[in-house]
């Protein structure tokens, strides 16, 4: 994965601007809200920041079967494409808002578009 | 069969069963309290074996680089051997100075720790009672200026340490303190910067030591503290913040009573509601949330949702031990 995108970007610092513009959006959306409210922001919110580390190239552990694992619970409560065409849409305007130069988005959006099937579990 | 050793002694433990909660069950006296990894009383040490990174959330770096952890939330796949659970190091001994009824329900407490603690204004303390029985309260205390230490507490029917605090206590007797812990603090900023500040009972307390020790350092912008309550008895510091906001243009108290019979001097309502319900646009500010969890949690989420940055919410919910309130330090994770 290439890591230069994540530190072209600002790095972790980056990422927590990142994920406090994200993770708002994505609890404003009506149609996936239900499926990231939890009592537990920390938790949560720690979960968006892995989520786009790993969009951004940094460092990460996840492999095709924690997102599978992590994400059955979601499907079975019917997580499908147009909820992931959502959170894709938000992680886009996030990026549009804090002015990252379209080549990195593009790149930034096809890592995310890469796990569409291990999240979706097919 | 995963195992712990102990001092030369071995147990075995259940897969899913925390380490605190297997040494309970073969008799080795453990501190706790919250069980909810808040209030750190049950912290232990490993000297061999891998310690979850789950069990050392919260702690400071240097405690974890040198291998402490939470009991209560340490589920280690493998073998662990510990250090001897005598806490006694953490804890120094204290005398209490007075003691003082703020209406029906609260007593204020005033310590005297043999060794001047050094703490940053919201953090907590773990109080020991002579029979070991262990509860947490923040400190209301102004720190960096007097060595007595201030807490409230709640008296809650049935409260074995609440109760004894505010019924038996009295000046001059023994009891112990832990060292400061807790991340939901007060630090001086450069740039001007608004605070809100939502406290229920006795989740005033620590509180009543940001807003105070932040006039002190001079803080640039307002600080808004509202303070809410089913009735006017249990705003009970309701006249000196009154004092502080008369004394200084950029501290407003807004006391709430969420009860029947609202005062003329009180705005009717819970208090997170009222208090966002004021603000419309939270950017930039500074939020403490302190109280009890469903209030705490609530308030951070909509504090969030009106653009609040996750790094600038501060948040302390006060879980039950026993039947004591506890406060416990539900915190910042995610926000580095």
């Amino acid at each position: 994965m290439d890591t230069s995108v994540y530190d072209e970007i600002g790095g972790a610092v980056a990422v927590d601007a990142a994920v406090d513009i994200f993770y708002r959006k994505v609890l404003t959306d009506s149609s996936i809200s239900h499926f990231f409210d939890s009592v537990d922001m920390d938790d949560q919110a720690a979960k968006q920041k892995a989520f786009l580390t790993m969009a951004f190239g940094g460092p990460n552990e996840y492999t095709g079967k924690d997102m599978r694992a992590a994400h059955a619970g979601l499907v079975s409560r019917g997580l499908n494409d147009s909820h992931f065409d959502a959170v894709c849409g938000h992680l886009k305007s996030t990026l549009e808002e804090l002015g990252v130069p379209e080549s990195l988005l593009t790149t930034i959006l096809g890592v995310a578009e890469s796990v569409r099937d291990d999240v979706l579990n097919r | 069969m995963p195992k712990i050793t102990v001092a030369g002694s071995s147990f075995d433990r259940a897969a899913d069963e925390s380490v605190l909660d297997a040494l309970l069950r073969h008799g080795v006296a453990v501190p706790n309290s919250c069980r909810k990894g808040a209030c750190q009383s049950c912290m232990m040490r490993a000297m061999d074996g891998y310690v979850p990174a789950e069990a050392q959330a919260g702690l400071k770096e240097t405690f974890v680089h040198e291998g402490y952890f939470l009991a209560c939330q340490c589920r280690p796949d493998g073998d662990l051997t510990l250090a001897s659970p005598d806490n006694n190091a953490a804890f120094q001994p204290a005398t209490v100075v007075f003691t003082e009824a703020l209406g029906e329900t609260v007593h204020r407490v005033v310590l005297s720790p043999e060794t001047p603690l050094h703490y940053h204004a919201g953090q907590f303390i773990n109080l020991r009672r002579p029979d070991g029985l262990i509860r947490s309260y923040s400190l209301a205390s102004l720190p960096g200026t007097i060595p007595e230490l201030e807490i409230h507490v709640k008296r809650l029917p049935g409260g074995a340490v609440s109760t004894w605090l505010c019924d038996t206590i009295k000046a001059g007797d023994p009891v112990e303190v832990s060292a400061p812990a807790g991340t939901c603090f007060y630090l001086p900023t450069r740039e001007p910067q608004n605070m809100l500040l939502i406290g229920t009972g006795t989740g005033l307390a620590p509180l009543f030591s940001i807003a105070r020790d932040a006039l002190h350092a001079g803080h640039q912008g307002g600080i808004h503290l509202y303070h809410g309550s089913r009735s006017r008895d249990g705003l009970y510091r309701h006249h000196p913040l009154r004092d502080l906001h008369a004394a200084h243009d950029n501290f407003h108290y807004h006391p709430c009573v969420s009860g029947r019979d609202v005062p003329d001097d009180c705005i009717p309502g819970r208090a997170d509601a009222v208090a966002l319900h004021e603000f419309g646009n939270l950017a930039g500010w500074r939020v403490y949330l302190c109280g009890l969890p469903a209030m705490v949690h609530a308030a951070r989420t909509q504090a969030y949702l009106k653009g609040a940055s996750l790094a600038d919410i501060h948040a302390d919910a006060f879980e039950l031990a026993g039947r004591d309130e506890n406060r416990g330090a539900a915190d910042e994770a995610a926000t580095g």
